[in-house]
């Protein structure tokens, strides 16, 4: 049983990267424009 | 590549702009309504990059705007850059847009993660519990649930909590007190029981009740976000620019800088944008926007100009009287905003609902709570299973369903062009068994338009050659009509303010104009070539597309329909018969309109009004549910219910449909978690509740009526 004593905490790291992850996205405004996110990469800018 | 080579903004700041994109600070907005793909937001950012002095520019392609940082270049050399790259571009007013973020629907957005991520990890050690864990395992996984969902529930349940304060300090009740004593109730409960080494704890309960409403709140705070911006943008687009005479020049100023006692220039076919009085000795205005009347209006030197007439004549000058929150028309709008019209008392169904089920759940819990304690006379016993009860009638079907409903609904009807401005107003369009149409403008399009029916095809190409030398209304509308026309060449012409214009062919004179001006019988606008015999262009009155279609899917919906319009009876009765409506009444002001309006509900009707003018807004306002296309004035978009953003009416009938099949889904999702209560209460009741059953009760219910929400996107 002393295995949870390692894994609890990681699944809890684990869990805690997606969510700080999903709020860095909220933040830097990546749902303002779903839309014209999902046009852009089909720009042809790669070779500025 | 080449292409982006031949851009010479990314040859001087290579890549710059995107790293530093949030540090830059858009000060013109455009709308780009004909945006639609990848190529688009490719061409307009490089024609605008391409521009001396623009430093930033980023396209937003679900708004279908672009944020410009400029300095030194007008907003008008940037709108026919655009132009010049084969896109429409309007300028919005930056200070009516307002704040572009949406910092409120971020914060739920946050929330929601943080519940999400709280109610995963929890539930996977609930799993653990249910599994059989014992002992000292169990009441480890209880203390790991509740250092995990106590600051989680207390953070992300803030909404719920401060929305139940609110109405407990107005002594009222709605929804939120319910759900905000379950998620307290059951956490507290939950950590003495952790705390004791009880066997049960309701943390992944709590939280999962805390997620699934976040949910209903956020996708509510969505589309009200979205419809507000759309709302604000048609406001934005009106120019808000007036021509200010200062020592004999016009200087353009904003329209908030006139004061009273201004000399104000109205050029032709522009607005007059404050009440003032006629310094010029004639003018011809129309009034239609105020009255519904298509006949233009003479005016002499002296009279009262209000805001919001259109001038059809020479350019004339008014002295302001009345500016910015004290014209007539603002002072109307400001009316209808303040009025208290029926439906600010309107009380919507999960409201309704919330009223019978809010005590309701109150009371059973305290029932079984004080049952129990008689019959055991176990103080923690009885508190766990009111907490249980509480738990299990928690309204997410409430509070779940009916925004899951709204957004499905609302987000449909945007596809179709139609802009919901109301939480309610579907509900009360679903109600509606009577529509009154108003005609000028609703169902005729505002802009006047010409029939070519007396004109001989030949004399086509001067008429449309001296059309297009003049701004008037009337010209353009005749312009527009000869699109297909090609205009010959004409020497001499010139424009003659408030009668025509006339120019030279071969040596004789051409002229477009009024009877008087080009030496004819008869009072309207008329060609004459030379000597030979003049030709009249009547103005006529188009039909708004769909119109046919629309009063056809309405009738066969039940709906009455009639038509109130301003306008004189001989306008009126033709159109009347040609549309097929038989109530039709001529001449009505809009105290009469209102009036009727009135009266109508009092009889028991539930009345749709449809209309764009001033003399609409009131009844707008005092029908049960309104709808007014984008043309109308802004006080009247103010007054509506629902903006129709197409030309087109012929989706108006899908409207009511998909407003009667999202009242119905809403009800049935009631009885839907109705009937998982029937089941689960008495099971509560009795005692025999554990976290597992409350788990599966809850989010079972809360999926099932979330996808029967989904069906309302199936109404066609």
């Amino acid at each position: 049983m002393n295995i949870l004593a390692v894994l609890i905490p990681i699944s809890l790291i684990l869990g805690s990267v997606g969510l700080i992850a999903f709020l860095w996205t909220v933040k830097s405004g990546q749902y303002d424009d779903a839309e014209g996110s999902a046009a852009r990469i089909l720009l042809d800018d790669d070779a500025e | 590549m080449s292409t982006m080579s031949a851009c010479p903004a990314c040859v001087a700041g290579p890549n710059s702009d995107k790293v530093e994109a949030y540090s830059h600070k858009p000060n013109v907005h455009l709308s780009l309504p004909t945006i639609h793909c990848a190529g688009c937001i490719g061409a307009v950012e490089r024609a605008l990059m391409a521009m001396p002095g623009v430093s930033y520019a980023r396209v937003n392609l679900s708004l279908k705007r672009v944020a410009i940082e400029a300095r030194g270049v007008s907003v008008d050399a940037i709108v026919r850059a655009l132009d010049g790259a084969g896109y429409e571009a309007h300028p919005l007013d930056a200070s009516v847009l307002g704040d572009v973020e949406n910092k409120e629907e971020r914060a739920l957005l946050i929330r929601l993660s943080v519940a999400g991520f709280a109610m995963m990890n929890v539930m996977l050690l609930s799993v653990a519990i249910w599994s059989g864990a014992d002992g000292a395992t169990r009441d480890l996984f209880h203390l790991i649930s509740a250092a995990i969902s106590l600051p989680a529930v207390l953070y992300a349940g803030q909404p719920f909590f401060r929305s139940a304060q609110r109405a407990l300090v107005r002594g009222t009740m709605n929804m939120d007190v319910p759900i905000s004593l379950a998620i307290l109730l059951a956490s507290a409960m939950s950590l003495y029981e952790t705390l004791n080494g009880g066997r049960h704890a309701y943390f992944d309960a709590a939280l999962s009740l805390t997620f699934f409403l976040l949910v209903g709140r956020y996708l509510d705070q969505r589309t009200r976000s979205a419809a507000r911006s759309a709302a604000k943008e048609l406001s934005a687009l009106e120019v808000r620019t007036a021509q200010k005479m200062l020592n004999g020049k016009a200087v353009e100023i904003s329209v908030d800088d006139l004061s009273i006692g201004d000399l104000v220039l109205i050029p032709t076919g522009v607005r007059v944008p404050v009440d003032g009085q006629l310094m010029t000795a004639r003018a011809t205005t129309d009034r239609s926007f105020l009255t519904g009347e298509t006949a233009s209006v003479e005016l002499a030197q002296g009279a009262a100009v209000q805001a919001g007439e259109i001038n059809l004549g020479a350019p004339f000058q008014i002295t302001a009287t009345a500016v910015g929150e004290d014209t007539t028309l603002r002072r109307l709008s400001a009316l209808v905003e303040t009025a208290e019209s029926s439906r600010n008392r309107y009380t919507n169904l999960a409201d309704r609902a919330a009223r019978i089920y809010a005590p309701a759940v109150h009371l059973l819990a305290f029932a079984a709570f004080a049952v129990w304690y008689w019959i055991s006379g176990d103080l923690r016993l009885s508190i766990n299973i009111a907490v249980a009860v509480l738990i299990i009638t928690c309204p997410c079907a409430l509070g779940l369903a009916v925004p899951a409903v709204a957004t499905a609904a609302i987000g449909k009807l945007y596809e179709k062009g139609f802009l919901v401005k109301s939480g309610t107003a579907l509900e009360r369009f679903a109600e509606v068994d009577r529509v009154v149409f108003d005609k000028t403008g609703t169902l005729t399009l505002p802009e006047t338009s010409v029939s070519l029916d007396l004109l001989p095809s030949n004399e086509k190409p001067y008429v449309l050659a001296l059309a297009q030398a003049s701004a008037h209304p009337t010209s353009r509308a005749i312009a527009r009509a000869l699109r297909d026309v090609t205009p010959v060449a004409l020497q001499n012409l010139q424009e003659m303010p408030g009668y025509g214009v006339q120019g030279e062919f071969d040596g004789s004179v051409v002229r477009l104009g009024r009877g008087a001006f080009i030496g004819a019988e008869f009072t309207g606008t008329g060609f004459r070539f030379g000597d030979s015999a003049a030709h009249e262009i009547p103005m006529v009155e188009t039909i708004r597309p769909g119109v046919e279609t629309a009063l056809e899917g309405l009738s066969a919906l039940g709906l009455d329909i009639m038509m109130l319009s301003g306008d004189r009876s001989a306008a009126v009765a033709p159109l009347a018969k040609r549309l097929g409506i038989t109530s039709a009444l001529p001449g009505v002001t809009a105290e009469e309109k209102h009036a009727a309006m009135q009266e109508m509900e009092h009889d028991g009707h539930h009345v749709l009004m449809v209309g764009d003018g001033l003399n609409d807004t009131a009844s707008l306002a005092a029908a049960h549910a309104s709808l007014a296309p984008s043309s109308a004035l802004d006080a009247s978009r103010n007054a509506a219910d629902i903006i129709c953003l197409r030309e087109s009416f012929a989706d108006l009938p899908l409207v009511l449909k998909i407003a009667r099949a999202a009242t119905r889904l809403s009800k049935q999702n009631f009885a839907i978690a109705a009937c998982y209560n029937l089941i689960a209460v008495p099971v509560a009741l009795l005692g025999f509740a554990t976290p597992l059953i409350a788990a599966i009760a809850m989010s079972a219910s809360s999926i099932t009526v979330l996808l029967n929400a989904l069906r309302v996107g199936r109404v066609s």
